[in-house]
C-alpha cells in the first residue's frame, strides 16, 4: 500500500502544543519549562534516560499529572487542568494496567461504555478493535490467561476503542522480549498510518525511538535537548550530551583554527589537527567538540587510497587495534592513537570471508572525511 | 524430573505437619463429638452411654447396630434448638453486615494512606489484641452498666436525665460483636485493597470512568476477595460465639454457642450437646463448601 507509506505532510494541523510547562516534586523540577508543538497525525517519541521527565510530561498530557506552571493546548484549548476522564487522550500503561476482572471484550468495552455508546455500536467497535489487532478468538479470556504480546495488543485496543485525538504510549514494548519486541514496533508504525491518529510515545530505547517515530524529543534534566528526525538526531546532533546519548560517537576537543576552502581546522589535543565541514553557523567558542560516528571511520593498513576526491582533507589518524569485537554485522575496533586516546570504528562485515580484518595490536590507518565530523560547542 | 526434587525430604514434612495437626486436633475430637451424639446420656461418668467401645471386640458391631439418632430427631423437633440456631445466623448475619460496612472505608482508608503510616495505622488495628479478649468484654460491661462510664458521661452532658438501660440488650451485643470483630475483617480487606495497582485506576480514569465509577466498577469488584475473606473470618465464629452473648446480651434469647454451654454444664446432655455440636459444623461446613465449589467453578469457566 503506498499510501500508507507516505511522510506525515509538513503542513499538518497543529494538535498539541504544549507552553513553558513546569512540574515541580519539592524542591525537584521533574519538568522545567518544556515547549513543544505536536502536529495531527505525527508519530513523536519523547527520548531520554529515567528520571528525565518523560514521563512525568507523558502524565501530565494524560492528566495524572497537573502543571505548577505552563498551557498545554490540545485542539487550541487548555487542558491542563482538566480531569483524566474528561480529556479525549487515552493512554496505554507501561505494564498494560489491564482490569483482571474483565474479559478481554468488557476491556476494550470499559471506555466505550463510560462515553455512553449504544450497546450495539459498543459491540461492533469492540468486534473491530478485535479484529485490528489480531485478537480474535480471544475476547472471553481474562487477562491473567493471555501471553505478554496478547496484553500488549489488547491494552493497545483498549487505549485505540475511544478514538482519542492523542494516544499516549508510556514505553509499551519494555516488557517483551527483542525479537517480539522489533515485529511490534512495525505493527504500531502501521498502525499508526492506517488510523491516522497521533501518537506520542515515552521510551529509554534509542532504537525504538528511531524506528517507530517520525520526530524524537531528547529530554535530560526536565527539558528537551533536541526535537527532531530520527536521521537529524544522529548526523546533526545539536549538542555533546545528544551525541553521546544517541548512539556511539568518538569526541575530541579542540581549538578551532584556519580556514581553508569550506574546511575548519580544529587542533585538537587527542587527535592533532582535524579538518572539520564548514558548519552551518559560524562557531563562536573557543573551545568545541568534534565528533565522528565510530562507523564513519574506516580502517586501512596504509590509509586511504590517494586518488580519491579531496584526497589532501582526509583525517588521517595511526594507531594499535586493542580490541576487536565481532558483532555479525558490523565488526567493532577500538584503536589506540598514537596520542593514547582510544577511537572506535566499526566496519561492516560486507563479505562472508573477510581475509582483510584487523587483529588486535595491529598497526592501522584509521581515516574519516571532513563531512563525517560534526562540530559541537556545547 | 525438577518437580520431584522440589519435594525434598524436609518439603514433604513441612506439607504433612499441617495436614497431621488437623487430624490430630480436629479430626480425631470430631470423631468423639460424633460419638457421643450418636449415644444415649446417662447418670454416670461420663455421662452417656457409649455405643461403640472398642474394647468389647465383636460386640461392638452389634451395638452399632443400635445408633440411636434420637439426639438430632430432638434437634429438629424442639424449637429452643431451631430458635437458637436462627438467632445464631440472624445475629452472625447482621453483625458481619455492619462489620462490612465499617471494616471496609476503614481498610479503603487505611490503604490509601502514605506508606509510613500504613504502618501506624496497621498497629492502632492490632494493639487490643495485646489484651485478653474476655477482660475487653469485660470493659465493655463497666461501661455500659446501670453506673457505668457511658450513663455517667450522658447525665454529666445533660444529654439524659436518668440513666438508661444498655447492658444486656441486644444493641449491647451487636456493640461487643463489632469491636471483637473488627480487626479480622479490616485486616484481609486491608490486604486486598493495599496491593491493588494504582496504575488500574489510573486507567479506569483515562478511559472515561468518573472517580465514583472507578470504585464501582474496579476497585471493588477487586478487593471482593478480601471482603469475603473478611466476611467467612468474622461470620462463622460469631455463629458459634458464646462470650459475647453470654455477657452482653439479654438472657431471654440464646444464641447456638450458650445452649451447648448450657446442655453440656447445666443439663449434663452430653449426647445432645454434641449432636447441636455437630449440626452446627454442618451449618458452617455447608456454605464454605458452596462458596468453594462455586470459586472453582469460575476458575474452570475462565480457561
Amino acid at each position: 500500500m503506498v499510501e500508507d507509506l507516505a511522510e506525515p505532510q509538513q503542513g499538518a494541523p497543529l494538535l498539541l502544543r504544549i507552553e513553558a510547562v513546569v512540574r515541580k516534586f519539592g524542591a525537584f523540577r521533574a519538568v522545567d519549562g518544556l515547549s513543544l508543538d505536536i502536529h495531527a497525525g505525527e508519530f513523536f517519541a519523547l527520548l531520554g534516560p529515567s528520571g528525565c521527565g518523560k514521563t512525568t510530561l507523558l502524565r501530565m498530557l494524560a492528566g495524572f499529572e497537573t502543571p505548577d506552571e505552563g498551557r498545554i493546548l490540545l485542539d487550541g484549548k487548555d487542558i491542563a487542568q482538566m480531569l483524566p476522564h474528561q480529556r479525549p487522550v487515552n493512554m496505554m500503561f507501561q505494564n498494560y494496567a489491564l482490569f483482571p476482572h474483565l474479559t478481554v471484550s468488557d476491556n476494550i468495552a470499559f471506555g466505550l461504555k463510560r462515553m455512553g455508546m449504544p450497546r450495539p455500536q459498543i459491540e461492533m467497535r469492540v468486534a473491530e478493535m478485535l479484529t485490528l489487532l489480531k485478537l480474535d478468538g480471544l475476547q472471553a479470556r481474562k487477562p491473567d490467561q493471555l501471553s505478554g504480546g496478547q496484553k500488549q495488543r489488547v491494552a493497545l485496543a483498549r487505549a485505540l476503542a475511544r478514538r482519542p485525538r492523542l494516544l499516549l504510549l508510556d514505553e509499551p514494548l519494555a516488557a517483551l522480549d527483542k525479537k517480539l519486541r522489533e515485529s511490534t514496533q512495525l505493527e504500531l508504525m502501521e498502525l499508526q498510518r492506517r488510523l491516522g491518529m497521533t501518537f506520542v510515545i515515552v521510551t529509554h530505547d534509542q532504537e525504538e525511538a528511531m524506528t517507530v517515530a517520525d520526530r524524537i524529543g531528547v529530554m535530560d534534566a526536565g527539558r528537551l535537548e533536541q526535537v527532531a528526525t530520527p536521521r537529524q538526531l544522529y548526523e546533526e546532533p545539536a549538542s555533546r550530551w545528544v551525541a553521546e546519548f544517541v548512539g556511539d560517537i568518538n569526541i575530541f576537543e579542540g581549538q578551532p583554527g584556519s580556514r581553508e576552502a569550506s574546511r575548519l581546522i580544529v587542533s585538537t589535543r587527542d587527535a592533532g589537527a582535524i579538518a572539520v565541514a564548514q558548519p552551518a553557523q559560524p562557531v563562536t567558542r573557543s573551545t568545541v567538540c568534534v565528533a565522528i560516528r565510530p562507523e564513519k571511520v574506516k580502517l586501512s593498513r596504509r590509509g586511504p587510497v590517494s586518488d580519491m576526491v579531496n584526497a589532501h582533507s582526509i583525517n588521517r589518524l595511526e594507531g594499535v587495534v586493542t580490541d576487536v569485537s565481532y558483532l555479525g554485522g558490523v565488526t567493532s575496533y577500538k584503536v589506540k592513537l598514537d596520542s593514547g586516546a582510544i577511537l572506535r570504528s566499526s566496519m561492516a562485515n560486507t563479505a562472508r570471508i573477510d581475509i582483510d580484518s584487523y587483529h588486535a595490536s595491529q598497526r592501522v590507518v584509521a581515516w574519516f572525511t571532513p563531512d563525517d565530523c560534526v562540530v559541537l560547542e556545547q | 524430573m525438577t518437580a520431584r526434587r522440589i519435594f525434598t525430604r524436609p518439603a514433604r514434612l513441612a506439607v504433612i505437619i499441617p495436614y497431621a495437626w488437623m487430624l490430630l486436633f480436629f479430626l480425631v475430637p470430631f470423631a468423639f463429638v460424633l460419638k457421643i451424639s450418636l449415644s444415649q446420656p446417662a447418670i454416670a461418668q461420663p455421662p452417656y452411654s457409649p455405643v461403640f467401645d472398642l474394647a468389647q471386640g465383636l460386640a461392638t458391631l452389634k451395638a452399632a447396630a443400635e445408633l440411636s439418632l434420637d439426639n438430632f430427631r430432638l434437634l429438629l423437633t424442639d424449637s429452643l434448638y431451631i430458635f437458637s440456631y436462627l438467632r445464631s445466623v440472624a445475629v452472625a448475619a447482621l453483625s458481619t453486615s455492619i462489620l462490612l460496612l465499617i471494616g471496609y472505608p476503614v481498610a479503603y482508608g487505611m490503604a490509601r494512606l502514605p506508606q509510613r503510616w500504613q504502618a501506624v495505622a496497621m498497629m492502632l488495628v492490632i494493639v487490643p489484641f495485646w489484651t485478653s479478649f474476655l477482660i475487653r468484654v469485660y470493659a465493655w460491661i463497666n461501661i455500659l452498666q446501670h453506673d457505668g462510664l457511658l450513663n455517667k458521661m450522658l447525665l454529666a452532658l445533660h444529654v439524659i436525665s436518668q440513666p438508661m438501660v444498655w447492658l444486656s440488650t441486644d444493641a449491647a451485643m451487636y456493640l461487643g460483636m463489632v469491636y471483637s470483630y473488627l480487626p479480622f475483617m479490616i485486616l484481609p480487606l486491608y490486604a486486598s485493597l493495599a496491593k491493588m495497582d494504582s496504575a488500574l485506576l489510573e486507567a479506569a480514569a483515562d478511559l472515561g470512568a468518573s472517580r465514583l465509577q472507578t470504585f464501582w466498577l474496579v476497585t471493588f469488584p477487586l478487593s471482593l476477595p478480601g471482603a469475603i475473606a473478611g466476611v467467612l473470618l468474622c461470620f462463622i465464629p460469631i455463629v458459634g460465639e458464646f462470650v459475647v452473648p453470654d455477657l452482653l446480651a439479654g438472657s431471654d434469647s440464646l444464641m447456638i454457642g450458650q445452649t451447648l454451654w448450657l446442655e453440656f454444664f447445666s443439663n449434663k446432655d452430653w449426647p445432645v450437646a454434641s449432636a447441636a455440636a455437630v449440626v452446627l459444623l454442618l451449618v458452617l461446613v455447608v456454605p464454605l463448601v458452596f462458596y468453594d465449589r462455586l470459586q472453582r467453578r469460575q476458575l474452570e469457566a475462565a480457561r
